[in-house]
């Protein structure tokens, strides 16, 4: 019993320095990234205690490139798609789960097909669909291939699946029609979903980065992250200090909401049951 | 009805004609990722432009990398929308001939002035302009590649720090007294050639030297597997391998110069267009030469050239020719020497007073103008991409040690000839 | 809304009202009701598919037209010019079997995937126990694991090639101390791969550690009580209760890992661009250096069409095992 015990403390102890080893190389690159911005780019590779502060490098990164006008893009950009994404995955997965409508199996297995097949990879043939549609080099093009999201879908089917069909038909009975019953009933039981489907969205719209480098042409539609991209890539070679200034500046809003809501946003994942 | 569709059909013409009356506006591609000096020095060209030619408005657009330009002027042009005039990678000519997207200067060149006007350039910059007899490009951002070393570390290392190894057994001399040991580790480099993103543009530099060529004019053939290029690779991975002078595997463009002012390199060979950036962050002393010679010397030029685009009205092809002789008229090519760092693209430009006076205070940019005299075109063909990654591939095979300098230009030779062959 | 309100309107509630009161009513009520039934379950189909019709138009248009497209473009050539596209059978797929690069950026995918993927699920795991535990500072860890979700790939791939630097890059400066020589990570056929691994399991952990976060508090801890009680080690209960009742998470985490694993190219465009020597092309960025470089469209269609049937397998694979082994309801 006492060898016993020995041995799942020092488990236990084992445990605990590899979390921390861990966390502390988890954290290792954003804590670079915070000395590499704050100081000047001599001391980029140097990390002396006695290397002087400056808040050039944001200064300079900030003027280097139209970070403002990014910053609207990505904004707008992610509002668009997450609005679109939270109608269009409520009336689809309502309709999966409460409505045996004629192929809905079928239906079903083609929308989930999106899980795999992402649009990601579809990136030439949607590229020639945009061209064809005129509206390459807009924000609706970067965020249409997006807005109906199988994963939403699933999601919140899974969820309305778990409101008990009698407060359903109790509604009903009231004469509500399915759109009210639908708004007054499923959508406040699923708010944990949405709040989960919604961080996640978000983080996933902000930080993506492929498509919108193939579909954007100027700065009057480059998300962040792109624009960031054509920042870093100079033929004079990488300023880490600049970069990592532009990276903070760039990451800042979702950062600081994290570190305001992380409770929360644990939180609604557990609510969610998205396990 | 028919009256109202007549009187619709003549109120639109009247509208489109009081448009061509209206200012010709020239969309002009220019590839710089937006903001900073750059932006605000073409701005201030373009203004200054429509301010001695009313009635022609200029609207730059900013598209980021050459890559992404190029990307986005083809698009433009293939739905309709092309851009008037553009400045691309000169080694993108075959690209937009193949793509039926550019049209020659030459119908827009008559009269004698035209005509000298497209001779005034540095000749090494119209190989990459010109084919089949006709010129597609007119240089303007040009660059070629030099060779930066550290004075701090030679004088260390016991060598005259205002003297660059001048041939390539200088180099492996110089490189094995700059390079510094502690047991298996280097602290210090002799020399750093990078080889990611475009290695094959500073392979020209060695290729040059050793006096072959790695295209015909045609770009319908290239000359990968001669002995004079494989002897040029052995060179260069023997600066790793053999004299160990140089890291081994492939060297990464964008840290290139951080390993310079990091002083992990003593020399490095990069373009022109980082003079600024060096000038304003190497903690020592540099000095700036031309690249070491071996059977010759040489370097490849690079960078952009303008380009007209198809389906112009007569107009604006008048409007667009006389942007581009603006734009490269002496005193503004000196001007955008001096602001940028690129190779004032004509002779008479350093005879200006301006950029003679920059020359005096700061010798270095004069080297790339002499080294101009032994300077080749760039590597470009058809499909032009697609030959430049074979090539890359093998360079970097060889590099890494994985394949032998024969095996490797014989398979990127091969390679471009699969790709090539549709083009003859 | 009111307006729409009336358009769906189900008339279910109106059949539970039309059940017959008296045997002489049946048979007229039968038929009443086969009639209402039918026009309840035309009203049924037509509000499901009005309910499914925007996100299936957009699904169709961006999901399963361009796969459709792709296959069938991956049988013409490349328009170019004047030269229109025109049907070439077999021949695309033909040059992709010549192509040492495909098959090169197949293995390479294939190496990242198996590596990534378990390396990513365990990691997580952990650190969802890790934080899951009184541990002192766990909500710094959870901050730790979590900000590479946040941080764009775009921005952190460059931070990572600070890292990589031979010589003064952090992983060197640390080695240094320990006395390993300087190594070339990114610019060595051998490492480079390795180094890009390493860099999509630091940026995927944190993420999946919060679904197993979420997972693990909803165990009751009343089961490991009891089993501390019994005397069974930790290792023992994790092996034996705490893992199968994370299953349903594990294979969640499993596909979304899997896809990222096809998807997620950011860290290649910033730090490698393929190389050296085309050791570190995934699949998907070859296929956006021929499509979006080379300008090949027709043979960039033919590399998706094999990265899609990658993708379908497993998608069937996974609908498969699920429907063996949990149950979504």
């Amino acid at each position: 019993m006492n060898a016993h015990l020995q041995t799942s403390r020092v488990s236990a102890a084992l445990e605990r320095t590899g979390a921390w080893l861990l966390a502390f190389l988890w954290v290792l690159p954003l804590a670079y990234a915070l000395w590499a911005a704050i100081h000047p780019s001599a001391y980029s590779a140097h990390f002396t205690l006695n290397a002087p502060l400056t808040l050039e490098n944001f200064v300079k990164a900030w003027n280097a490139a139209p970070f403002a006008r990014y910053f609207m893009n990505t904004f707008m950009l992610v509002t668009m798609i997450l609005t679109a994404q939270l109608v269009l995955c409520t009336l689809a997965a309502y309709a999966f789960a409460r409505f045996k409508f004629y192929g809905r199996e079928l239906a079903f297995v083609l929308v989930l097909l999106q899980l795999m097949i992402m649009p990601d990879v579809l990136i030439v043939e949607n590229y020639r669909t945009m061209t064809a549609a005129g509206i390459v080099d807009t924000i609706p093009a970067i965020g249409l291939p997006y807005m109906a999201s199988a994963f939403g879908i699933f999601l919140l089917r899974q969820t309305f699946k778990t409101v008990p069909s009698e407060l359903d038909e109790a509604a009903r009975v009231e004469g509500a029609g399915p759109l009210q019953v639908l708004l007054k009933l499923y959508v406040p039981l699923a708010k944990p979903i949405y709040i989960a489907y919604g961080l996640v969205s978000i983080s996933y719209h902000w930080n993506n980065f492929l498509w919108p480098l193939i579909i954007t042409n100027s700065v009057s539609t480059r998300p962040l992250t792109v624009g960031l991209q054509i920042f870093a890539s100079s033929d004079q070679g990488i300023d880490w200090s600049l970069i990592a200034a532009a990276t903070l500046m760039t990451s800042a809003p979702l950062l600081t909401a994290f570190l305001l809501f992380q409770r929360q946003f644990v939180q609604s994942f557990m609510r969610a049951g998205i396990r | 009805m028919k009256w109202l569709s007549s009187l619709v059909g003549m109120a639109i013409l009247a509208l489109a004609s009081t448009a061509m009356a209206a200012d010709v506006e020239l969309s002009f591609y220019y590839p710089v990722a937006v903001g900073g000096p750059i932006t605000k020095t073409i701005d201030g060209y373009a203004a200054d432009f429509e301010k001695e030619n009313p009635g022609i408005k200029i609207k730059a657009i900013y598209a980021g990398t050459y890559q992404d330009t190029l990307v986005k002027a083809l698009t433009a042009f293939k739905s309709g929308e092309p851009p008037d005039v553009a400045v691309l990678l000169s080694t993108d000519m075959f690209t937009l001939i193949d793509e039926d997207a550019v049209m020659p200067f030459d119908p827009l060149l008559q009269s004698d002035a035209d005509k000298a006007w497209a001779k005034s350039f540095y000749p090494a910059f119209m190989e990459n302009s010109q084919t089949g007899g006709k010129t597609w490009g007119i240089p303007f951002q040009r660059s070629t590649i030099v060779m930066y070393w550290n004075k701090d570390a030679f004088k260390a290392a016991g060598l005259n720090p205002d003297k660059a190894p001048d041939n390539w057994d200088e180099l492996v001399a110089y490189g094995q007294k700059l390079t510094k040991r502690d047991g298996s580790n280097v602290s210090q480099w002799g020399v750093e050639i990078p080889s990611t993103g475009f290695p094959y543009w500073l392979f020209q530099g060695l290729t040059t030297a050793n006096g072959v060529r790695l295209m015909n004019d045609a770009g319908t053939e290239t000359y990968f597997d001669k002995a004079t290029v494989i002897e040029a690779l052995q060179y260069w991975v023997d600066l790793s391998r053999k004299e160990k002078i140089q890291p081994t595997g492939t060297i990464e463009w964008g840290t290139t110069p951080k390993d310079f002012f990091e002083r992990k390199t003593a020399i490095m060979w990069t373009t022109t267009g980082n003079l600024t950036n060096v000038k304003a962050n190497a903690p020592f002393p540099f000095g700036v030469a031309m690249l070491p010679e071996h059977n010759g010397r040489g370097s490849p030029t690079g960078g952009g050239n303008f380009y007209l685009f198809k389906k112009m009205t007569a107009e604006k092809s008048a409007a667009a020719i006389k942007f581009v002789k603006w734009m490269t008229t002496p005193e503004r090519a000196a001007d955008w020497g001096i602001k940028t760092g690129y190779v004032a693209v004509r002779p008479d430009a350093w005879d200006t007073p301006a950029l003679k006076q920059y020359v005096a205070d700061f010798p270095a940019a004069a080297v790339a103008r002499d080294q101009l005299k032994y300077a080749v075109a760039e590597l470009s063909t058809h499909d032009n991409q697609r030959v430049t990654k074979a090539l890359n591939d093998g360079l970097q095979a060889a590099l890494n040690g994985t394949k032998t300098p024969e095996q490797a230009m014989k398979d990127a030779q091969q390679e471009a000839t699969r790709i090539l062959r549709s083009y003859k | 809304m009111g307006v729409e309100g009336d358009l769906f309107h189900e008339p279910s509630g109106e059949v539970g009202r039309l059940l017959p009161r008296s045997a002489g009513d049946a048979v007229a009520a039968a038929s009443r009701r086969s009639n209402v039934v039918m026009s309840a379950r035309w009203a049924t189909n037509v509000n499901g598919w009005l309910l499914l019709l925007p996100s299936a138009v957009l699904l169709v248009t961006f999901t399963h037209y361009p796969a459709v497209a792709t296959f069938i473009g991956s049988f013409f050539s490349t328009p170019k010019g004047a030269r229109p596209a025109v049907f070439v059978g077999l021949d695309n797929y033909q040059a992709m079997i010549e192509d040492p690069i495909f098959w090169q950026a197949l293995h390479n995918n294939i190496i990242y995937a198996v590596s990534t993927i378990p390396l990513t699920i365990v990691l997580a795991l952990f650190m969802a126990v890790a934080v899951n535990a009184k541990l002192v500072g766990r909500s710094f860890m959870r901050l730790a694991f979590f900000t590479p979700t946040v941080l764009p790939m775009i921005a952190v791939a460059n931070i990572w090639l600070f890292f990589y630097s031979p010589g003064y890059g952090l992983v060197d400066q640390v080695f240094s101390v320990f006395g390993v020589p300087a190594h070339n990570w990114l610019g060595d056929e051998h490492t480079a791969l390795a180094c890009l691994i390493v860099v999509a399991v630091w940026k995927d952990a944190g993420f999946f550690m919060i679904f197993y976060l979420a997972a693990l508090q909803q165990i009751s801890p009343n089961l490991s009580e009891a089993a501390a009680l019994e005397g069974a080690s930790r290792w023992y209960f994790f092996r034996r209760v705490t893992f199968p009742l994370l299953m349903p998470t594990t294979l969640f985490v499993l596909i979304n890992a899997i896809i990222n694993s096809f998807r997620l190219i950011d860290h290649i465009v910033v730090m490698t661009r393929g190389g050296p020597n085309n050791t570190t092309a995934l699949l998907l960025y070859y296929i956006y250096e021929v499509g979006f470089k080379f300008w090949d469209t027709a043979f960039a269609a033919t590399l998706t069409v094999v990265l899609l049937v990658l993708l379908a397998a497993m998608a069937l694979g996974q609908f498969i095992f699920l429907d063996r082994r949990i149950h979504y309801q």
